[in-house]
């Protein structure tokens, strides 16, 4: 590795220490010796199993649920439904005033995806668990389903979630996030070329190694010690202490140690029902995702479909873009209302256009619910925005790494969403990559720098 | 009911065992235990036989016999099977070869079965419930062997150069067969007399491609000569869709495959 | 429930346990014997996270029964170190910065220590095929191929 420091010499100091040098990782011993405390590192005198009835529908109403057979097969302790849940109906984001809560911990009267937890059985080994989980009846009516963007958004689509009654979020700016900057009809007006593409995108799962899970331990002073892999520490003991009506105080996380998360591990999905069953039992309680849960259970990235329209100039510059975004929300916001809204603000891409319209909408349909994963609501519209630079570059015959030169975001420019651009270096990373890659490029764009305008 | 292994010193006392319901039997146990791990609920007994039989190779008289509980690893390892160990190569990743058996082979269903698909095309015996059965039938019948104990396999050494193997995978080094292609080819003078040619992942299990085979008769191995058993190669085929690849595709590619496998 | 004896060695010391019939080796290790060393990633034997080594073969210990291992010799990466000295794969996984999560390095390291022990100087192809059946879901492949091949090259340094 090598550090170029001739770039922005005067804005540093050069006394760097750290930087450029390699240090060995704090937790490297720990994992090469097999120490490391994983959460599932851990087992309990008397520790019962966890395991999930869940819907195998995409989309039905629930019109009863027998656990009787269930209850009395051998080794099981205690089923829960959602009327044992205090507060069932939450979404996580209500701790920043994103709402309305629009999901059930345990499903009540309808399940609004294939895979919704509606039964959770605890039972003194996994086996008894599952062969329980197996006698639960549910008896559902199964109603259309609502698979795709375009079917959540077509006229008289099925409802997916009550909660949001049009099958879209709505934000205080309306049915959509919103950008509006400059006047981008005027730009479109006066562009040499207009592009016009799609762009779409599938759910993606992180498949970490280590599985989604929690093992819960009740304390003699009352509190009950969660040894998680979550990635959101407070979002899961604030979100919890809603959930089960519990003061925060008597709910003790242990994390921290993540075998791989990737963002898919934000949701506080196993723990809230995994501490209920702890005080409803007295016991341990172990609630760990199988491989298959991870893979169709836990959120995946959103599905996105993207249409961005272009205006651009002879000489490189584009003058106008358009951008309509839907973020596949999946039944349940969980974080994608922020996500869509994120895309919004990210539209424009490094690039300084003068006339921008962005319209995110954050779109309900009946499939696993998606949230975060690695820069979620920017990396497939930054997957689309690229290629729809090479597809400009192309239509005006212009080198793909020059043309982006011309357009590159300067310090002092303002961005679409209003937030004035500081501490650019785009165009020196692209000088660095041309020189690497050894891509030919005008020696005025090598010239050029992200203070300035200059050789504009 | 709690699971149990039920463990025997012999196979037909293992046999006996296996005929009371909700039993199943262990070979390695990379099928059968990621079954019970996933939670499969049908079965509750293992069964096992530990007779040393089960593992022994022979190699004798230009025939060869595989105890069914011979691993991949085995086979792969052995000095007078090297036209073998590609098919048992393809299997897994080096774990599942050192448990991955024979028999379990057998009865894996698509798109595994690489081994199943290189002994089908070296028209093996297998013996099943003390009866030798040619492998097309015990293939085409399993199910009715799966409360029986498969003891071996055995066939023909083939002359030099006569098997060929060739497995089609998305990841590399190892991976599920998109399509797994064997056949045994014999020719004189240039043109082919005898062709077996078996398919995996083109079925619920490995199948036999009979109307390429005829098609390659009298045929010398060229792209020309080839051209019309590439064509006939998936006749009657209704590959399955899986997570590796869609019907469609393995249709299309078969013929790319078993191309590189006979003229390549 | 039926407990059925269960004896082996487990990285040098003998084991002796009542298991769960029909147990794997992988539960009976990690919460019978204590040695979490082995992860469950996938219970389907497709992760190589549970990889451990059962006389001398690299063995998925999620589909391996406890009771077939009956009087084997188990080494796991729990046992590697020697009085505090690490393992020469555990050095140069360490330095190698093949290790992010941590949650496949264990198994990791068995499947190349099981390579190492047959072939100490092998290639870099050999070393793909020997953890093919490992995940790394960090994406550190290419340090941990370094690593192997480097705990090779000072295996041999040690030999001279
Ligand atoms: C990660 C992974 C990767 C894999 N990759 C491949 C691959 O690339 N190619 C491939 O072909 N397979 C693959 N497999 C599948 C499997 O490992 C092999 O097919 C293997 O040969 C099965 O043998 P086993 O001894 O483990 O079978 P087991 O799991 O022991 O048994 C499988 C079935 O066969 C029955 N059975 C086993 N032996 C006998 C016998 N002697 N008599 C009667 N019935 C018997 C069992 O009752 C069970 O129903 C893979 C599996 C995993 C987990």
């Amino acid at each position: 590795m090598e550090l170029r420091k001739t770039y922005f010499a005067d804005e540093r100091k050069d006394d760097l220490h750290e930087i450029g040098q390699p240090r060995p990782r704090s937790d490297a011993l720990g994992h090469v010796t097999g120490k490391t405390a994983f959460f599932a590192d851990r087992s309990f005198p008397g520790m019962l199993h966890l395991k999930m009835v869940r819907s195998p529908h995409h989309h039905a109403r629930i019109r009863s649920i027998d656990t009787s057979a269930a209850q009395k097969h051998p080794g099981v302790v205690r089923i829960l439904t959602a009327k044992d849940v205090p507060h069932n109906l939450y979404t996580i984001l209500i701790l920043i005033q994103v709402g309305p809560e629009d999901e059930h911990v345990l499903a009540e009267d309808k399940v609004r995806w294939k895979g919704e937890a509606v039964v959770a059985v605890l039972a003194e080994t996994e086996r008894a668990a599952q062969e329980a989980a197996a006698k639960v009846e549910v008896d559902y009516e199964v109603l259309d389903p609502v698979l795709s963007i375009d079917a959540a958004l077509a006229p008289g689509a099925p409802i997916v979630n009550e909660h949001h009654g049009r099958n879209y979020y709505l934000y205080d700016s309306g049915e959509a996030r919103k950008v509006r900057f400059g006047d981008v009809e005027a730009g479109f007006a006066a562009a040499d070329h207009i592009l016009e593409q799609s762009y779409a995108s599938a759910p993606i799962e992180h498949a970490p190694t280590e599985t989604t899970g929690c093992i819960v331990v009740p304390e003699g002073s009352g509190r009950f010690t969660c040894y998680t892999n979550t990635q959101a520490m407070f979002f899961t003991l604030d979100n919890t202490s809603i959930i089960l009506q519990m003061p925060g105080q008597q709910l003790h996380m242990v994390g921290g140690t993540v075998g791989g998360g990737f963002g898919g591990k934000v949701d506080v999905i196993v723990e809230p029902i995994a501490i209920l069953g702890a005080k409803l039992t007295g016991r341990p309680v172990s609630f760990v995702y199988s491989r298959e849960e991870e893979m169709q259970i836990s959120s995946p990235r959103a599905a996105e479909k993207l249409v961005i329209k272009d205006g651009v100039m002879k000489d490189g510059r584009i003058v106008a873009r358009h951008v309509k975004a839907y973020i596949d929300a999946g039944a349940y916001s969980r974080h994608s209302p922020y996500g869509a809204q994120k895309s919004a603000a990210h539209f424009p891409g490094p690039y300084t256009i003068p006339n921008v319209w962005v319209d995110s909408h954050c779109v309900y349909t009946n499939r696993t619910p998606s949230s975060a994963m690695r820069g979620f609501g920017v990396t497939i519209g930054d997957f689309a925005l690229e290629v729809q630079m090479d597809k400009l570059a192309r239509l005006i015959g212009m080198d793909p790494l020059e043309f982006r030169f011309v357009n590159a975001y300067r310090d002092g420019d303002m961005k679409a969403h209003r937030q004035p651009t500081e501490g650019a270096a785009l165009v020196e990373c692209m000088q660095e990559a041309a020189r690497a890659a050894n891509w030919p490029i005008d020696e005025r764009f090598m010239a050029m720098s992200s203070r300035t305008r200059e050789g504009l | 009911m709690a699971l149990t292994v039920r463990t025997f010193p012999d196979t037909g006392a293992a046999a006996a065992a296996l005929a009371a319901a909700g039993s199943r039997y262990l070979g390695g146990g990379t099928l059968v235990v990621r079954q019970a791990n996933e939670g499969d609920l049908s079965f509750s007994t293992f069964v096992r036989s530990t007779d040393p039989a089960l593992k022994a190779i022979a190699v004798e008289d230009g025939r060869v016999r595989l105890g069914a509980g011979v691993t991949m690893a085995a086979i792969a390892a052995h000095p007078a099977l090297a036209f073998l160990a590609p098919a048992a190569k393809a299997v897994g990743g080096p774990a599942i070869r050192n448990m991955a058996t024979v028999g379990g082979n057998l009865f894996a269903p698509s798109p595994y079965g690489d081994l199943a698909t290189a002994l089908l095309a070296l028209d093996a015996t297998v013996t099943v419930g003390g009866a030798a059965v040619p492998i097309d039938l015990f293939l085409a019948g399993r199910e009715r062997h799966a409360a029986e104990i498969v003891e071996a396999v055995a066939f023909a050494v083939p002359a030099a150069g006569a098997f060929r193997f060739r497995k089609a995978s998305r990841v590399k080094p190892k991976g599920a067969a998109v399509v797994t292609v064997a056949a045994l080819v014999a020719t004189e003078g240039g043109t082919v007399t005898a062709a077996r040619i078996a398919l995996g992942a083109m079925a619920d299990r490995p199948v036999r491609a009979e109307a390429a085979e005829a098609a390659l008769i009298g045929r010398p191995l060229t792209a020309e000569g080839i051209a019309e058993a590439l064509a006939a190669a998936g006749d009657g085929l209704d590959p399955p869709t899986d997570a590796i690849a869609s019907g469609w595709y393995r249709r299309a590619v078969l013929p790319v495959h078993l191309g590189r496998l006979l003229a390549g | 429930m039926a407990k059925v004896p269960v004896q082996f060695t487990l990285n040098g010391s003998e084991k002796a346990e009542f298991v769960e019939s029909g147990a794997t080796l992988l539960d009976v290790l990690r919460d019978k014997i204590g040695d979490t060393s082995p992860k469950a990633g996938c219970r389907q034997g497709t992760c190589g996270s549970c990889s451990v080594i059962v006389d001398g073969e690299l063995r998925l210990s999620c589909l391996t029964l406890a009771e077939t291992c009956e009087g084997a010799s188990i080494v796991t990466t729990a046992g590697l170190a020697e009085g505090g000295v690490l393992h020469p794969l555990q050095r140069a996984f360490m330095d190698a910065f093949a290790t992010q999560c941590g949650f496949c390095t264990p198994g990791m390291i068995m499947a190349a220590k099981a390579l190492l022990d047959r072939n100490p100087d092998p290639s870099r192809d050999e070393v793909v095929e020997a953890i093919a059946g490992n995940i790394c879901r960090c994406t550190g492949y290419e340090p941990i191929i370094e690593a192997v091949l480097s705990a090779a090259r000072s295996n041999s340094i040690s030999a001279a």
